[in-house]
């Protein structure tokens, strides 16, 4: 949430579009660092699933986050295929392990929607929300929820 | 560096920096003296010390650290001129007084409350040394010792000295003219309007500097006190005298400029020198509204150019902070003038250290990565790529030795801190005990110091508390009364030995082992040899104190520092002799960035064990493991019975074995002594790795301490071997339980 309200000023932001699941998620450009191929990561004892583990990123040691298993919809099976979306908020640089990045697409704040409050999904939180790109609809990433800092302290 | 920070703030910051180095030499001074070897020189290095300070801290309006060195300077001062004797009760106070001096330019460096009490005592205490001496104002000694101080210390002259502290006019009485015999004597009082026009004397005094020899003396007479300053005002004036060749039209042009602006005398040679009053009190500010300098913004001016010509020395910033222009006197002087032994230093930020340090450990894990390339290459060693790549080793591995001396600082500073831990615990339960160090110079990383002041702490105050005995149980075992705790370091094979040895009465091996049985720390048929019994003290909850004193027992006990020490990658030792003391060795790696570590395979995972908690590795037979509970084994080790640990099932990699003969078991030893026993799949090798911290985003991972590069460029974890049996279910069989991977 903090992303979008950052960009407030601005009222044209850049979206990097990818896949995850079968869904099509966005986050601000402005916080991508690299985007990367897959690369096994050495798994952390007693960490939630969805933190697949560590990899070298030029001699740091990155979090790699499974972005599908985060998100309630199932681990990932890694493949070359797979890519590795390396964010930075505030002071942390983690890697969102997810299927495919698609787009850029430069959008006009308006055109994002507040998602609706539905409690049946527990996912709720990372979408901060909505918008339509040729029909399709692109769910705006919460970054900060979906960082294990946060969700370690729940879990 | 980079920042262009307010001006005042980085002033002050290396005020304070400089400070810490001033007080390191007071007490080095004080040291010596104590011991008795003391020469003239040494009291005079601990007059500046604290001369500086006060100069300082003067400048920055500092006033409780000033009114304290001034007592302590006055005091010091009377002891360099042979009125004070510096006897033991005096050096003593002296130490107090380095102590709080100490406080207070701490406390003023944070802008924290500072207990005023103890300054207080101290103040009393220095006020009574004063009293013996010879009826000397303190004052006058000082004046007349400023000249000196100045020439060593600043490379002032005696009036830039004058002006060190606040502006003060009772300073001012000393600014007699002297008597010259030659040259031109320029009196020189500047109107507010000069400063208004935006006209500087210190160019004027640079001008008259570049015609010949020069000797310039403010006047701050007409300075008020601080309240009643209005900055606004020019209350300087300066008395300049200069031997030139120049005729005297040539000496007037320079004030061409100011001649509206100021009154100016010249004198020249044949005229004499008779018409110059000294300090009059005749010049009052003129009432003119036009802005004017304010004290402090000429420090401001005198700052940059000050640092300059002094040449960075430790000095540099009391004077540049004096409030007037004599710093510009003479500049090729404070050169020639330096201390004795001017060690060349540059002041580095530690984030840029740390930043190197990083780089080199890349630099390091990127050889490892090419020659695990070149080896896999299968290339001949003769080959100018793999001759090439032996002289990057060798080169990477001085590149890293040398980036490490960087961060290595002499311990003399922590050496310094126990040396007043001994103070104030001896006196606070009435022992006299003196420290002696050795190897102050011995380096050793700066991390490694901080962490290590806590449970050096820990050590002296159980050294003075329960090692050296009370002066009458000292008189009756025939020692002096004096007790003395050593505190020595020094290399050894690669690693910092640091010892604490007390010359007391040694451990109380009987008393240890009924203390240890009360507690239930031992079972009472077990036989323990000396050796152990010395090691109980190791043991949590134990604590030898039958009272608990104000100095040690506080339940903290020396199984706090032994778990500090083996955090920092080091061991502790105990050696004692009944009537002869008590030594406690402790030895530490060099630095914290590499680890020397056992690479190990577990459930196809890479990881680093930390070689100094391994005690053995075996390969277990049939013979060897029994199983406990229904989902847990020991394994027997000669005699005794250790838990057996998969470790890849602790840390969630697998579920057990179905067995684990033919295993390898790496032994650890835990903090009480006692052992545990982790199995693995392979032992791959035994290396120096470097270590990489886990970013903060796990909180904290269980069993992990850090993760390394390894040549392959994969991460491999460092294994925290006493986290991870700390948080061990022990679960080696399995019982077909469906809940088996955790996490």
């Amino acid at each position: 949430m903090t992303d979008t309200q950052d960009k407030a000023l601005s009222a044209e932001i850049e979206l990097l579009t990818f896949q995850v699941g079968q869904q099509e998620y966005a986050i601000d450009i402005m916080s991508v660092r690299e985007i990367r191929g897959w690369s096994k990561a050495t798994p952390l004892p007693h960490a939630p699933a969805f933190v697949r583990g560590v990899i070298n990123l030029r001699g740091t040691v990155l979090t790699i986050v499974d972005l599908a298993e985060r998100l309630g919809m199932g681990r990932t099976e890694a493949s070359e295929r797979n890519v590795i979306i390396v964010v930075h908020t505030g002071k942390e640089t983690v890697g969102l392990l997810v299927d495919a990045v698609s787009d850029i697409l430069a959008i006009n704040k308006s055109d994002l929607q507040v998602p609706p409050e539905m409690s049946a999904d527990n996912n709720q939180t990372f979408v901060s929300a909505l918008m339509i790109a040729d029909e399709r609809m692109i769910r705006i990433l919460a970054l900060a929820a979906a960082l294990p800092a946060e969700s370690m302290e729940v879990a | 560096m980079m920042d262009d920070d307010d001006p005042m703030i980085e002033i002050r910051a290396s005020f304070f920096v400089e400070c810490e180095e001033l007080l390191e030499s007071l007490q080095d001074g004080l040291q010596i003296m104590d011991d008795g070897v003391a020469d003239d020189e040494t009291i005079n290095v601990v007059f500046r010390a604290v001369h500086s300070i006060k100069g300082g801290a003067g400048a920055f309006g500092l006033e409780e650290l000033v009114r304290f060195a001034h007592q302590f300077e006055s005091v010091l001062d009377g002891v360099r001129s042979g009125n004070i004797d510096a006897d033991r009760s005096a050096i003593s106070v002296f130490f107090q007084s380095g102590d709080i001096l100490a406080d207070l330019v701490r406390a003023a460096r944070d802008d924290t409350p500072q207990d005023y009490t103890s300054t207080q005592a101290v103040l009393t205490s220095l006020e009574t040394i004063l009293g013996h001496s010879a009826a000397d104002e303190p004052e006058e000694v000082i004046d007349d010792f400023q000249p000196m101080s100045l020439a060593l210390d600043l490379g002032l002259d005696d009036t830039g000295l004058t002006d060190a502290g606040p502006p003060d006019t009772r300073l001012a009485n000393d600014t007699d003219t002297p008597v010259f015999e030659d040259g031109y004597t320029i009196r020189f009082v500047p109107d507010s309007s000069l400063y208004a026009s935006g006209n500087e004397p210190l160019h004027l005094l640079r001008l008259l500097r570049e015609m010949g020899d020069i000797q310039v003396m403010c006047d701050t007479t007409s300075i008020p006190a601080l309240a009643d300053i209005d900055e606004e005002k020019s209350y300087l004036s300066w008395t300049i005298h200069l031997t030139t060749d120049e005729e005297e039209d040539a000496v007037r042009e320079v004030f061409d400029f100011v001649a509206d602006l100021c009154s100016l005398t010249i004198t020249s040679p044949q005229a004499g020198n008779d018409d110059t009053p000294p300090s009059p009190p005749d010049f009052p500010p003129l009432d003119d509204a036009s802005p004017t300098l304010p004290p402090l913004c000429t420090v401001d001016s005198q700052t940059t150019t000050g640092v300059k010509t002094t040449n960075e020395q430790p000095t540099a910033a009391p004077a540049a902070t004096l409030p007037s222009v004599p710093a510009n006197q003479d500049p090729p002087t404070p050169v020639k003038s330096a201390p004795a032994k001017p060690r060349p230093t540059v002041r580095v930020d530690l984030e840029r250290i740390d930043r190197l340090v990083n780089l080199v450990g890349e630099l390091v894990i990127n050889q490892a990565m090419i020659s695990q390339s070149v080896a896999e290459a299968d290339l001949l060693s003769n080959t100018a790529v793999a001759e090439g790549l032996d002289e990057f080793m060798q080169l990477t591995r001085d590149i890293q030795d040398s980036v490490m001396m960087i961060r290595a600082q002499p311990v003399k500073s922590l050496f310094q801190r126990m040396s007043r831990i001994i103070r104030e615990s001896s006196s606070m339960i009435g022992k006299t005990v003196r420290l002696k160090t050795e190897g102050d110079e011995t380096e050793v990383d700066k991390t490694v110091i901080e962490r290590l002041a806590d449970p050096l702490t820990h050590m002296i105050r159980n050294a003075v508390d329960h090692g050296v005995e009370t002066p009458v149980d000292r008189l009756a075992a025939g020692k002096p009364e004096e007790g003395i705790v050593t505190l020595s370091a020094g290399h050894r094979s690669g690693r910092v030995i640091i010892e604490v040895s007390d010359d007391g009465a040694g451990i109380n091996r009987p008393r240890v082992l009924q203390i240890a049985l009360e507690k239930g720390l031992v079972q009472e048929s077990a036989q323990l040899s000396d050796a152990e019994i010395d090691n109980l003290l190791f043991m949590p909850g134990f604590s030898t104190a039958s009272e608990v004193s104000d100095l040690s027992g506080r339940g903290v006990g020396m199984d706090v520092v032994k778990s500090a020490i083996l955090a920092l990658g080091g061991r502790v030792t105990i050696q004692s002799e009944p009537g002869g003391g008590t030594t406690f060795t402790i030895s530490l790696p060099l630095t914290l960035a590499v680890l020397d570590g056992m690479v190990i395979d577990v459930a196809q995972q890479t990881l680093v064990v930390p070689l100094n908690t391994i005690t053995e590795t075996l390969t277990l037979t049939e013979n060897d493991i029994r199983p406990l509970g229904p989902e847990t084994s020991v394994i027997k080790v000669r005699d005794t019975f250790v838990p057996l640990l998969d470790l890849g099932a602790e840390l969630g990699y697998r579920t057990p074995m179905d067995s684990y003969i033919g295993a390898i078991v790496l032994l650890i030893a835990q903090e009480d002594g006692t052992h545990a026993a982790l199995v693995v799949d392979a032992i791959q090798d035994q290396r120096q790795v470097v270590i990489k911290g886990l970013q903060d985003t796990f909180g904290r991972v269980p069993g992990v301490a850090a993760a390394t590069i390894l040549g392959d460029g994969k991460i491999a974890l460092i294994l925290d071997p006493l986290d991870a049996i700390a948080n061990a279910n022990g679960r080696t069989r399995c019982s077909h339980a469906t809940l088996q991977l955790t996490g």
